[in-house]
């Protein structure tokens, strides 16, 4: 089958931060440009464009992607999670705090995708050691923090819901 | 009112009540980046927006013979197409110089490059469409040819009589010279009991901003208005910048920084491709924007380092520092970059060096040479990691030879604690350092004497662990010394106005500015403080030319220092007059009254005369009812500079505990300890979280980090995938404890901590390695220290 043109716009549609959406996405466009510019969700950074830093990771389909590595075609019939998602359901509010008290952010460009990869990372281990988050997150730069307060605030979400967990 | 009077009343910085200073308050800002609703220049939302991409060149070094434009024109989005010689006629040249720099030379350097392209990644034609990606598109139709010139690469032989002359009218490639010699030198080295000497190599590299450099720039013709949202430091000298090369007046440009996706100094130079960004929409009257890609960033960016210094230390038999010679090789790209220049990192390194320890002999030669790579500049620790590596270098090699603990001789040699106010020996001003508070500190916090115990249990198991150690003093508060007197249009002092509302909030415009690492937030916590209103109730505004005082923005470790005592005076200068007020309106002695927690009050007993929200309900809805004759003024505007000393010096020592496999050269960083002192600490979680931060970009010099060129000067690795950077996986974690020497120069009495991080990590780091390869006679002084490295030192390969 020959290649299609770049500029060749195809319908999708898919699940996006628990809406329905529908759109025409240029057959070369990733899922980052897509949701940044056709969404709005601008808190969805681009960072590297080559999938190194991580600044752009958002869930699809629950597993944490990164959304420069993906074309927005691909997204059709999946379900999307951004930060602005994520943060409206309440989902992660434990962990924002968690970011703000240990003041686990500088500059914040980083911060969604750290975010997402912390949210696919404590929906898999319930007492992840220093270690293992510091291992989960290594797909993610931070420039600012030297990511020593990004492990604490993940651990400490960790310690908290596993207290909350046990006292139900 | 007396000092004295003061302190009893509990007016001074540290005194007053319900005082947010020195508590961990995590930034009010923080919470809408932590949502994702930052808004980075690429999220500035503009109508009728165009794209612009730049053709970069693809040689070190070559003319333009011809470019042809015509079918890139004709490209779909494509709204025009600008070579160097079309904008030339908007936007005028600059040359990067300085008058304190003697004798320091650079090229006229365009916005777009107009005949002449002179490093890879150089911009020369632009293409603006209506997305990015048409402009991209339309690149690939430019046919341009170029004459290849030499290109000089190596700047071990740029000063070669052999070598061309980048700049023909310069005659050779040596942009700065600054020689500096104090003391009896040969005499010292000639008596020592032992001299130590190494060459050190300093690897180019580059600050990597997770956010791209961004600018988007409108030109409001009918409002005679140049709007710019800029990913930027300083948006106070980017004003007065594009005023003078886009020959407008100061009125007629706003520059905006809001979020800004970190900085390090990379985002504080004048970029030729974001000064024609700007000159394209003053020519096409829209806005367009640039966002440099990642790709783009690595060629575009200012690099930093790449220097050599050869150097030597001269002992006596016990132990202490008799002289150090330094000989300092920089290559700085093929233009000093404007307007701060590219002379000061080598100036730094000759000031720096050695500059915790007292010996009087000291020798500096820094010679700063063009090549044709991209530009050097400064880049966060200007110069500090540098000097900080040379002279722990050689004092680690002194203790080696005269059977030393690291401790013992810096502890002999240090500037003593309480010899201060003094001057180092390169002539740098010290108002009051804490060198062996700092190393007490420091031993004590690492548990020293167990960590070299366990050290030589597992080195007999064949486990190869080392420990470093590293003191450094780091330059903050700078004056109108650093740039000012040199005729640069750089502000050193900058301001704060504040505002009481009616419901008894504050609003605080700040020139200093915001780039993640908690300024807006210690501006808060000062303000509050001041004026006496809980921290909730201050909204502080930064990064708008148009809505703050003048000032210099963000460089050198200023924030806090400088910022934060323009704050604190402006805070005072409010609750003055609000109590004023409150005084005519209660009829009572306005210096028995204060503020707290948001209501004035009686200041002998805290009892509450009357809250803010009151106040402001009469001075702005019911001033009929004030006394006759009273205009209260609940605005207070206040400037701060630091006048009695150049710079804020600080210090501090951090430590480095490391294995190295000798099989592999993989270094594993176990732990990392820094003792810090910048004075009044006002928020102790975010300077920590600067201190790590910067550690680990310091690690990020000594172990990964480094721009390769080829032999051609063709980039080789300018990708996020092969130019390494610390990962969460590979980095320690960081323990850091602070001494406090308030500095006298101003009521708050802090002083900067943004580089104190990077300034002393690669020196702990490549000791601590040292210490470890000690035993198998091997040792390595080239950065970044990769496992190649280490091998070639263990001779392996």
């Amino acid at each position: 089958m020959a290649p299609e043109a770049p500029q060749r716009e195809r319908a999708i549609a898919f699940t996006l931060n628990g809406e329905s959406v529908r759109c025409r996405a240029p057959a070369r466009t990733h899922l980052g440009d897509l949701l940044r510019h056709e969404f709005g969700l601008t808190g969805v950074h681009l960072g590297c464009e080559h999938g190194v830093c991580g600044a752009c990771t958002v869930l699809v389909d629950g597993r944490a992607m990164r959304a420069c590595l993906m074309l927005a075609v691909q997204a059709d019939g999946a379900t999307v999670e951004t930060v602005e998602g994520l943060t409206e359901s309440g989902r992660i509010r434990d962990l924002q705090d968690a970011f703000h008290a240990r003041n686990a952010l500088q500059c914040g460009y980083c911060t969604p995708g750290m975010l997402v990869t912390a949210v696919e990372l404590l929906s898999e281990a319930v007492a992840p050691s220093r270690e293992e988050i510091r291992d989960a997150i290594s797909g993610n730069y931070c420039r600012c923090t030297g990511y020593h307060a990004i492990v604490d605030a993940i651990s400490t979400t960790a310690e908290a819901r596993r207290s909350k967990e046990a006292a139900e | 009112m007396s000092r004295d009077t003061m302190e009893a009343a509990g007016l001074t910085f540290l005194e007053r009540p319900n005082s947010y200073i020195g508590r961990s308050v995590p930034r009010p800002n923080a919470r809408r980046l932590l949502e994702g609703r930052g808004t980075y220049v690429d999220d500035v939302p503009a109508a009728r927006l165009a794209h612009v991409a730049f053709l970069r060149s693809p040689h070190a070094h070559a003319r333009i013979l011809s470019i042809d434009t015509t079918a890139a024109k004709a490209m779909p989005g494509v709204v025009a197409v600008v070579t160097g010689a079309e904008l030339a006629t908007l936007c005028t040249p600059w040359v990067g110089v300085l008058g304190h720099f003697k004798g320091l030379r650079s090229a006229p350097q365009h916005a777009l490059a107009v005949d002449r392209v002179a490093w890879v990644g150089e911009p020369f034609c632009a293409v603006v469409a209506r997305s990015r990606a048409e402009a991209e598109d339309a690149l690939g139709a430019i046919a341009v040819a170029f004459e290849p010139l030499p290109a000089v690469v190596d700047m071990e032989t740029a000063l070669d009589p052999a070598t061309p002359a980048i700049h023909a009218e310069l005659g050779d490639n040596l942009a700065f010279e600054r020689l500096l010699d104090v003391g009896e030198v040969d005499a010292a080295f000639r008596d020592a009991a032992v001299v130590v000497e190494e060459t050190f190599h300093f690897g180019r590299h580059t600050g990597v901003c997770l956010e791209p450099r961004a600018i988007l720039a409108d030109w409001a013709a009918a409002d005679g208005l140049l709007t710019v949202h800029h990913s930027f430091q300083a948006p106070h000298m980017m004003q007065d910048i594009l005023c003078k090369h886009l020959s407008l007046p100061e009125h007629a440009v706003r520059v905006i920084c809001k979020d800004v996706g970190g900085s390090f100094g990379i985002k504080v130079h004048i970029y030729p491709d974001e000064m024609a960004t700007c000159a394209l929409a003053l020519m096409l009257k829209r806005p367009v924007k640039f966002v440099a890609d990642r790709l783009e960033s690595f060629q575009s960016d200012i690099h930093a380092r790449d220097h050599r210094v050869s150097a030597r230390m001269a002992f006596s038999d016990s132990g202490d520092i008799l002289a150090l010679e330094i000989d300092d090789l920089t290559g700085i790209g093929p233009y000093s970059v404007y307007p701060r220049t590219s002379a000061v990192e080598a100036n730094q390194v000759v000031n720096l060096t050695g500059g915790p320890y007292r010996h009087q002999a000291y020798r500096a030669r820094a010679r700063v040479v063009l090549q044709n790579k991209a530009p050097t500049c400064q880049y966060r620790a200007v110069g500090h990691p540098i000097a900080t590596m040379v002279a722990e270098g050689l004092v680690d090699l002194g203790a080696a030879r005269l059977g030393l603990d690291p401790f013992a001789i810096r502890e002999r040699n240090v500037i003593p604690d309480d010899a201060y106010p003094c001057a180092g020996v390169s002539g740098i001003k010290l108002e009051q350092l804490s060198h062996q508070a700092a190393l007490a500190k420091l031993k004590a916090m690492m548990d020293y004497d167990a960590l070299r115990a366990e050290q030589a249990a597992l080195r007999a198991r064949g486990i190869h662990r080392g420990i470093g150690l590293a003191a450094f003093i780091e330059i903050t508060n700078p004056s109108a010394a650093f740039y000012g007197v040199g005729g640069a249009r750089i502000s050193s002092q900058d301001g704060c106005t504040i505002r009481l509302d009616p419901q008894g909030g504050v609003v605080a415009s700040v020139s200093v500015t915001e780039q993640g690492q908690g300024t807006e937030g210690i501006i808060a916590q000062v303000v509050a403080t001041a004026v006496g209103v809980p921290i909730e109730r201050v909204r502080v505004i930064s990064g708008d030319t148009q809505a703050t005082p003048y000032g210099g923005g963000t460089w050198a470790s200023r924030g806090a220092g400088i910022g934060g005592e323009a704050a604190w005076q402006a805070g005072k200068a409010l609750r003055a007059n609000v109590v004023a007020v409150a005084g005519a309106i209660l009829q009572l002695d306005p210096g028995r009254l204060d503020i707290r927690n948001g209501a004035v009050v009686d200041a002998a007993t805290g009892t509450e005369r009357m809250p803010l929200s009151e106040l402001g309900r009469i001075v702005y809805f019911r001033p009929d009812t004030l006394p006759p004759g009273l205009q209260p003024e609940f605005v207070a505007t206040r400037h701060y500079v630091p006048k009695d000393y150049p710079f804020a010096f600080t210090n501090g020592v951090q430590a480095s505990y490391v294995e190295v496999d000798v099989e592999t050269g993989f270094v594993r960083l176990l732990k990392h300890w820094c003792v810090e002192d910048c004075g009044t600490v006002l928020n102790p979680l975010l300077v920590d979280e600067q201190i790590r931060g910067g550690i680990v970009q310091g690690i990020g010099g000594a172990l990964f980090e480094h721009c390769l060129y080829d032999a051609e000067g063709q980039l080789l690795n300018g990708s996020m995938a092969s130019y390494l950077v610390p990962m969460a996986g590979e980095m320690p974690d960081i323990d850091v404890v602070h001494v406090v020497s308030a500095t006298a120069t101003s009521e708050i009495g802090a002083k900067g901590a943004g580089e104190a991080g990077t300034a002393g990590a690669p020196a702990a780091v490549v000791n601590a390695i040292n210490d470890a390869l000690r035993p198998l006679d091997a040792r390595v002084a080239r950065q970044p220290v990769t496992p190649d490295v280490v091998l070639e030192a263990l001779g392996v390969i």
